[in-house]
């Protein structure tokens, strides 16, 4: 995501390879049969449902004829008011966390394990990566089975434990722990994947110096590995936590997020509660209030924390 | 099976004794962990309900092959795989053709505005579809494009524009200029040279940027949920939580559903591996 960087980088390339090139009528033709199908597109689908998202969110519409019940800021007033909203907020929140303090440093000790010389490195990569490939909606379906109580692997275990059955997803408590561990089993094998790509970008020479200078594995982990990843691992946040905060498809097979609406996220509750009741101001704040996070974020990080990348 | 580089490598040796070992067993835990929810659907597939609660995760002491008969031999599977590739290969189509249409213009041409559409197409990195989904609904709706797989495609190709542009249009300018000019001096406008200079030199990044995009429609979900109707369009997605819906008593058929569902991902994945890891990851580095 480096918008900013090729921006800048432009400038200087442009003016030295093309200054002798005006724009010609062969050139003008291109621009207007080559640019206006992805513009028109991008304006219609894109563009314009964002902006009447904004202006939605002042109404209180429920999708026939015009928006015309002008309501202010109430919509955002009775969204953080409602503690099933502000549920599925924190719920977000704890998935970001929980991406950000497990899943990566796992992904990234099962890719410094497999880039070594390792039999199986192939194997082992492949698997990993493999949940990733597989829909959400089908990731969510077969862990509905796996931590059914009746059926699946919880249902064996407290068998085997000669407990009574225990259902995990009905467990108001513990219910978006599910969420976690499919969020886990699906995507830790995209974040090792890049991180893999990063390590076979670092020069062995540097390691091999190190070694050879007597700094030992952690040392050479911490002191070299670690910041030249850094490009990797920035790029591998900003992954997660806009991935945590779009995150739908999961929930809706796996919990749909019940129980007693303790394992929403921000999306499912727009699609519960916004759009299946056709509350489209409502809903429309809510895409807002996504919006504005996952901007704010994209940008902040973008300008801070991946400026040098 | 080791990396070839590694034999070569100036230190050649393998970490030795017990750390290689348990390094090792720690990674074959985990591939099993990752591996056993894909074996355990596929193999419950084949049990009868009561040997399923009995027995969850043993092998099936009676294959029921008729659990999987039933949907192989029914239009239902078919109907639905059938839709999303249909669905998936017009998006990609489309992705490929509106995409790099555009990256050239961006890559070639400096006319006035050009700095600011590039940077308008690339609004769309900043967020995900979810945040637009309420006024995208009305906005289909309005077009007439409920229920149809336009109301699919065209949306999940405008959303993927911001992504593949930028791909495509970088790939385009690590192209020699002098190509440009040579082709350019010989009389051949911008539209040849598109065609029989640019595309054909570019087949690894549409091939990443296909990948991407393909992957995305097979395995959409929230578009398809709020756009159709008919269960008769339903992309595979819609119709393995329409198929749960309607057995959700019956888990072994369902898992068998599954089962056959993810099962051309899976081939495809297990074929064309390096290509799909290879998109997918440098995908996302790019941008």
């Amino acid at each position: 995501m480096t918008v900013a960087t090729y921006a800048e980088a432009q400038p200087a390339a442009t003016a030295y390879t093309e200054p002798a090139r005006r724009m010609t009528l062969n050139g003008w033709a291109t621009v207007v049969v080559f640019l206006p199908p992805a513009l028109l597109l991008f304006t219609v689908f894109v563009f314009l449902p964002i902006a009447e998202a904004g202006w939605y969110g002042f109404f209180n519409w429920n999708g026939y004829g015009r928006p015309e019940k002008f309501i202010g800021l109430k919509n955002y007033g009775y969204l953080f008011s409602n503690p099933t909203f502000t549920r599925s907020l924190i719920n977000n929140g704890v998935i970001i966390v929980f991406s950000l303090v497990i899943q990566l440093p796992l992904a990234l000790a099962v890719a410094v394990m497999i880039a070594g010389r390792l039999v199986g490195a192939v194997w082992f990569r492949m698997i990993f990566f493999l949940p990733y490939v597989l829909a959400d909606v089908a990731a969510g379906v077969i862990w509905h089975f796996m931590l059914d109580g009746d059926y699946g692997l919880a249902g064996a275990i407290t068998t085997a434990l000669g407990a009574p059955p225990y259902f995990l997803l009905a467990d108001k408590t513990w219910a978006f722990s599910a969420v976690l561990i499919v969020v886990l089993w699906k995507y830790f094998g995209f974040h090792m994947m890049l991180y893999i790509a990063g390590l076979q970008g670092i020069d062995p020479a540097l390691l091999e110096a190190a070694e050879m200078d007597g700094a030992s594995p952690f040392q050479r982990f911490w002191h070299i590995t670690l910041p030249l990843l850094g490009p990797m691992i920035r790029l591998s946040v900003f992954f997660s936590v806009i991935g945590a905060l779009q995150l739908f498809d999961i929930i809706v097979p796996l919990t749909g997020g019940g129980p007693f609406e303790s394992t929403n996220t921000m999306v499912s509750f727009l699609y519960y509660f916004g759009l299946t009741r056709m509350r489209i101001g409502f809903s429309s704040a809510v895409g807002v209030v996504l919006f504005i996070i996952c901007v704010t974020f994209a940008f902040g990080y973008q300008r801070i924390v991946m400026r040098d990348d | 099976m080791t990396d070839g580089a590694d034999a070569i490598r100036p230190s050649g040796r393998r970490p030795g004794g017990l750390a290689a070992i348990v390094t090792f067993g720690a990674l074959v835990v985990m591939a099993g962990l990752v591996l056993f929810p894909v074996f355990a659907t596929a193999l419950n597939g084949f049990k009868d309900l009561s040997e399923l609660r009995t027995n969850p995760f043993g092998l099936p002491r009676v294959w029921m092959w008729s659990n999987y008969w039933s949907i192989l031999t029914g239009y239902r599977y078919w109907q639905v795989l059938g839709n999303s590739l249909l669905i998936a290969l017009f998006t990609v189509a489309l992705t490929l053709i509106v995409s790099s249409m555009a990256a050239f213009t961006f890559a070639h041409l400096r006319f006035f505005g050009d700095r600011f559409l590039l940077s308008y197409i690339q609004l769309g990195l900043l967020f995900p579809v979810a945040t637009a989904i309420v006024p995208l609904f009305i906005k289909i709706r309005g077009l007439g494009l409920l229920d149809s797989y336009w109301g699919i495609i065209l949306p999940q190709v405008a959303f993927s524009l911001a992504m593949s542009v930028l791909l495509i249009r970088n790939a385009f300018k690590q192209l020699p200029s002098e190509l440009l000019d040579a082709a350019m001096m010989d009389g051949c406008g911008y539209f040849r040279y598109f065609i029989y200079v640019t595309l054909p030199l570019s087949g690894p990044i549409l091939s990443t940027v296909a990948v991407i995009s393909f992957v995305g429609s097979w395995n959409g979900y929230l578009l398809p949920l709020i756009v159709l109707n008919s269960e008769s369009r339903y992309p595979w997605t819609l119709g393995l939580m329409a198929y749960q819906g309607q057995y959700m008593t019956s888990w072994q058929l369902v898992l068998a559903f599954i089962t056959l569902t993810i099962l051309p991902a899976i081939i495809m994945f297990l074929m064309a591996q390096r290509y799909i890891v290879a998109g997918l990851t440098a995908g996302a580095i790019k941008a």
